[in-house]
């Protein structure tokens, strides 16, 4: 391989590791905080013992998966300067304004609230507690959102100059970055994701409980009851959280046929400019090479995904890439990014996020309790629920079963739609780093050699792989292991000022 | 004084605040084993951190996004060219912060020890590789007209630079040591206050070598205010130990780590990275900063949160405020 083109792809592939890897725990996280806090609130204000025993239980889950979301995103910080020295450079004055404020606003909230909330079971008063939590939630979506902010600018640079001395880009207008539509519609799409996300880990683990349960004989009601309320509102979620993921893809999808048309052409696999546009489903044969051998389209769809009518033309890749070509110079093909994988990487994501939305809603139909429900099948909040097909008709012991299932195993579906969603959207992007201003190519630091950047690939690749496993192996222990439904609600709500009787009380929690 | 400046000194206030606080996290990993004499004593220590080590981490976060928004250049270059140093570091926090988060959710014994040892590690190199990183940032390095780094890994490895690291590295473990006596009770807290004695001796050697040599090879006038101050805080620390004020020696380190980098900071300026191949190559504080308008913009955003990061940590401090010792760890979970 050529030494330039090494340099650059080894670079592109530890950031792609590094920063999907660190995303398989940022969605995770995103929406666990809110969905804890939501419990935890519950609990304070109602007092029912299954809203304490679902916050500890979700609470010691997220704490898992928190932490490696912590660790992996320290890379990420550093890794600009690491090997894309040249792009920093160019980018910080534009770039880095986000990225400081997501340090100084969102990550010191997170980071000190969480440490508030692992250890100030016993410290603090209820109230202050919970509010620790949705500190934690709130410092996490301003995170989310002051990053994807700085993305969004890499897909769509506005309010900035470049400086015709240095040849920088400089940040002219900081309200046009963090409001763009581009980031708005990113962010909402991003956010929601995450939340069905979390509701899917939430439907999965909940009906693997509630389904032990279920053929157990000497079933826990206390923990059916914590694990049945998160059932419902991991399902309630799932379902918002999947309309929203599907309107705000849609949106999403507009503004980016409007301004990087060759990544959706791309998505599309559609060679050449059609109108009106269908939308490919399915395509047999290479969607490399120049021309698909199609199987399955829906006629005039992707005319309305593009402009919300069924009748224009959408600009194929061949037209796009020529008129970028002309418009940056060099050879049309250079302008053509992988279209195997943005193509499959488009679907795999609205296919299995798609699934896992449906599977919530056809759940939640099912475990409905009160309404539309014959009296002699109604079950008590601390029963397993019947799957109730109509009003009195229950899903036989196969279909029953099977629910159950699918429920456990579409649990990480979404996590997969998040990867494939990224990759789509970085790769589609290519060869720009920042569309229209800097390619990938010359954003990588010059001076650090390849052997330096293959020891740092392989480190991180092992040391993630490794770390992936342990982490896995600690969720599902936890995971398995349910709710500790001993563990009693405490009984007198903590003072910050402690009496001399709580001197030698061992703390609530440890590490 | 010009914006650039006000930015340098915010970025030197952000690594005085991430030294001094990850500073004594720091020195309890290494005191793990210093100090400790068994798992209830460890978890002491480990707990004395416990609830604030992942704050504190994040002035290095925050150090870090200012200095990528406000000096793009120097971002650069210093984690372009201190790639391996800084590679090595970023593991340790990776490891370090898992091992907390992990060591206790297994009850194993080898699974607990394995964590341990991790968390010793991860803290001494950390400790010793910043002390590297910023003698050579004040040392100079090989800068080209590009303003990359084009030494190589063994140039950063330079006696005065080594000196640099143990110099962090003794300084973290005796700040560590004395929060130690701070924050625990019963026997470990006496023996905590006998090791600091030791260390802060060690500690004052090597730091007075190390002060005097930056102050012969880069000083000026300012550089020289801070040493004095961070040698006498140093010794005042020391006799408050000997004298049992605990908070007063804690707070004494505290100025001591304050000082000296505020000293590598002041012969620094108004270079933020000097080139040892030519001066005019240097990275300056004017030639590697950002436009007016984002330091305007950051200033206000840094004006605006900087306090109150400070206050809810402080909170944070004294919400956890009780001594621990080892009746109050729990037998296990
Ligand atoms: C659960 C996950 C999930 C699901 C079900 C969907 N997406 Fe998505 N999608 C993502 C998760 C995601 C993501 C990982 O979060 C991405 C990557 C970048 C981004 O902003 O969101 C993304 C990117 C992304 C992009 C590229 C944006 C860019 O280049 O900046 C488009 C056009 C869509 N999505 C459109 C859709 C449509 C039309 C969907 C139909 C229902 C859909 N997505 C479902
Ligand atoms: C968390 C979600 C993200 C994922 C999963 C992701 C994924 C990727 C992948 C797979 C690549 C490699 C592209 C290729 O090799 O063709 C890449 C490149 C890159 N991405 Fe992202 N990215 C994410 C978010 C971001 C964000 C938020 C930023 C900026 C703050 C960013 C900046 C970059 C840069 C600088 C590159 C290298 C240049 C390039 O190859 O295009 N990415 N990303
Ligand atoms: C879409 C992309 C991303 C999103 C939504 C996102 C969001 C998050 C979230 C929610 C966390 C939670 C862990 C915590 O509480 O600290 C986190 C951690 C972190 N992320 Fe990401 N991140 C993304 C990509 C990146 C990138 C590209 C960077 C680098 C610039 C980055 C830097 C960090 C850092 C430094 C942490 C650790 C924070 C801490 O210690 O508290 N993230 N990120």
């Amino acid at each position: 391989m050529e030494l330039a083109v090494a340099h650059e792809t080894i670079a592109r592939w530890q950031f792609g590791i590094t920063t999907v890897y660190h995303f398989l725990f940022v969605p995770l996280t995103i929406s666990l905080a809110s969905l804890v806090a939501g419990l935890e609130t519950a609990w304070v204000r109602t007092g029912k013992e299954k809203y304490f025993h679902a916050t500890k239980f979700w609470g010691k889950l997220f704490l898992i998966n928190i932490a490696m979301g912590v660790v992996t995103g320290i890379v990420q910080e550093f890794q600009f300067g690491m090997n894309w020295s040249d792009y920093s450079r160019f980018v910080g004055d534009v770039f880095g304004a986000p990225l400081a404020m997501e340090a100084l606003i969102a990550f010191f909230f997170e980071s000190t609230f969480i440490g508030l909330w692992i250890f100030g079971w016993d410290k603090l008063p209820k109230k202050i507690h919970c509010a620790c939590m949705w500190m934690v939630a709130i410092g996490t979506l301003l995170s989310g959102y002051f990053i994807l902010a700085a993305n969004s600018w890499m897909q769509h640079p506005v309010g900035y100059t470049i400086d015709p001395v240095t040849g920088k880009a400089q940040l002219t207008d900081i309200a046009r970055v963090l409001f763009q539509d581009t980031t708005v519609v990113v962010v909402l799409h991003t956010i929601t994701a995450a939340f069905l996300t979390g509701a899917a880990f939430m439907v999965g683990i909940s009906s693997f409980h509630l389904w032990k349960t279920k053929r157990s004989n000497t079933p826990d009601p206390k923990k059916t009851a914590a694990m049945r309320t998160s059932l419902r509102l991991a399902l309630v979620v799932a379902v918002i959280a999947g309309l929203g993921t599907a309107f705000s893809g849609d949106s999403l999808a507009k503004v980016m046929f409007r301004q990087q048309p060759m990544k959706m052409a791309s998505a599309e696999a559609l060679w050449d400019t059609e109108a009106p546009a269908p939308f490919s489903i399915f395509a047999v044969g290479n969607v490399n090479e120049g021309h698909n051998s199609v199987a399955l389209e829906i006629p005039a769809i992707l005319s309305f995904l593009a402009n919300s009518d069924f009748t224009s033309a959408v600009p194929g890749i061949n037209e796009t890439a020529a008129s970028e070509a002309a418009r940056y110079g060099g050879d049309p093909k250079d302008y053509i990014p992988n279209i195997f994988v943005t193509y499959w990487g488009f679907r795999l994501m609205i296919g299995f996020g798609m699934t896992s939305f449906v599977a919530a809603l056809i759940g939640l139909w099912t475990t409905r309790r009160k309404f539309w429900l014959a009296p002699e099948h109604r079950t008590g909040s601390d029963e397993v629920p019947k799957l109730m097909l109509t009003k009195n008709r229950e899903l036989n012991g196969f279909l029953t079963k099977w629910s159950w299932r699918i429920g456990i195993l579409t649990m990480g579906f979404p996590l997969i739609a998040n990867s494939f969603g990224w990759i789509f959207t970085e790769m589609g992007r290519q060869p720009w780093a920042v569309f229209g201003l800097m390619k990938t190519a010359s954003a990588v630091s010059p001076t650090v050699t390849v052997t330096t950047q293959v020891i740092a690939l392989s480190t991180f690749t092992l040391l993630y792989a490794i770390l992936a496993v342990i982490e896995v192996r600690l969720l599902v222990k936890y995971a398995k292991a349910g709710p500790v439904t001993t563990e009693e609600p405490p009984t007198k709500d903590p003072t910050l000022r402690p009496g001399p009787e709580d001197a030698d009380k061992p703390l609530a929690f440890a590490y | 004084m010009q914006l650039h400046d006000v930015w340098f000194i915010l970025i030197a206030v952000l690594w005085i605040g991430y030294f001094f606080l990850e500073g004594f996290d720091f020195g309890i990993g290494v005191l793990t084993k210093l100090l400790a004499r068994n798992t209830a004593e460890r978890r002491v220590l480990i707990n004395t951190i416990g609830p604030v080590w992942d704050g504190n981490e994040v002035w290095l976060l925050t150090a870090g996004g200012a200095t990528f928004a406000a000096f793009p250049d120097w971002y650069a270059t210093l984690f372009s060219g201190f790639y391996i140093p800084l590679l090595l570091i970023l593991v340790c926090l990776i490891i370090r912060g898992v091992a907390f988060e992990y060591r206790a959710k297994r009850p194993e014994e080898r699974w607990q020890r394995n964590w341990e040892q991790a968390i010793f590690w991860t803290s001494l190199i950390p400790a010793f590789l910043w002390g590297v990183a910023f003698a050579n940032i004040v040392y100079g390095v090989d800068i080209d007209e590009r303003k990359n780094y084009v030494g190589t890994l063994w140039d950063l490895l330079n006696p005065y630079a080594i000196l640099g690291g143990l110099v962090t590295l003794t300084l973290f473990t005796f700040h560590g040591a004395l929060f130690a006596a701070l924050k625990t009770e019963g026997e470990i807290r006496a023996r905590a206050r006998a090791t600091a004695l030791q260390l802060g001796l060690l500690t004052a050697v090597l730091a007075l070598v190390f002060l005097i040599w930056t102050q012969s090879d880069s000083g000026n006038t300012w550089s020289l205010i801070a040493l004095v101050i961070a040698v006498v805080a140093l010794l005042g620390a020391l006799g408050a130990n000997q004298l049992a004020r605990e908070g007063w020696a804690f707070i004494l380190s505290g100025i001591t780590i304050t000082a000296a980098v505020a000293m590598l900071f002041l012969a620094l300026f108004p270079d933020v990275m000097p080139s040892t191949l030519n001066p005019e190559w240097s990275l300056t504080v004017s030639n590697a900063a950002s436009s007016a308008y984002t330091l305007k913009l950051m200033t206000i955003v840094a004006a605006i949160f900087t306090p109150l990061v400070l206050l809810y940590q402080s909170w944070t401090y004294w919400v956890f405020r009780k001594r621990i010792g080892t009746q109050h760890i729990p037998a296990a979970h």
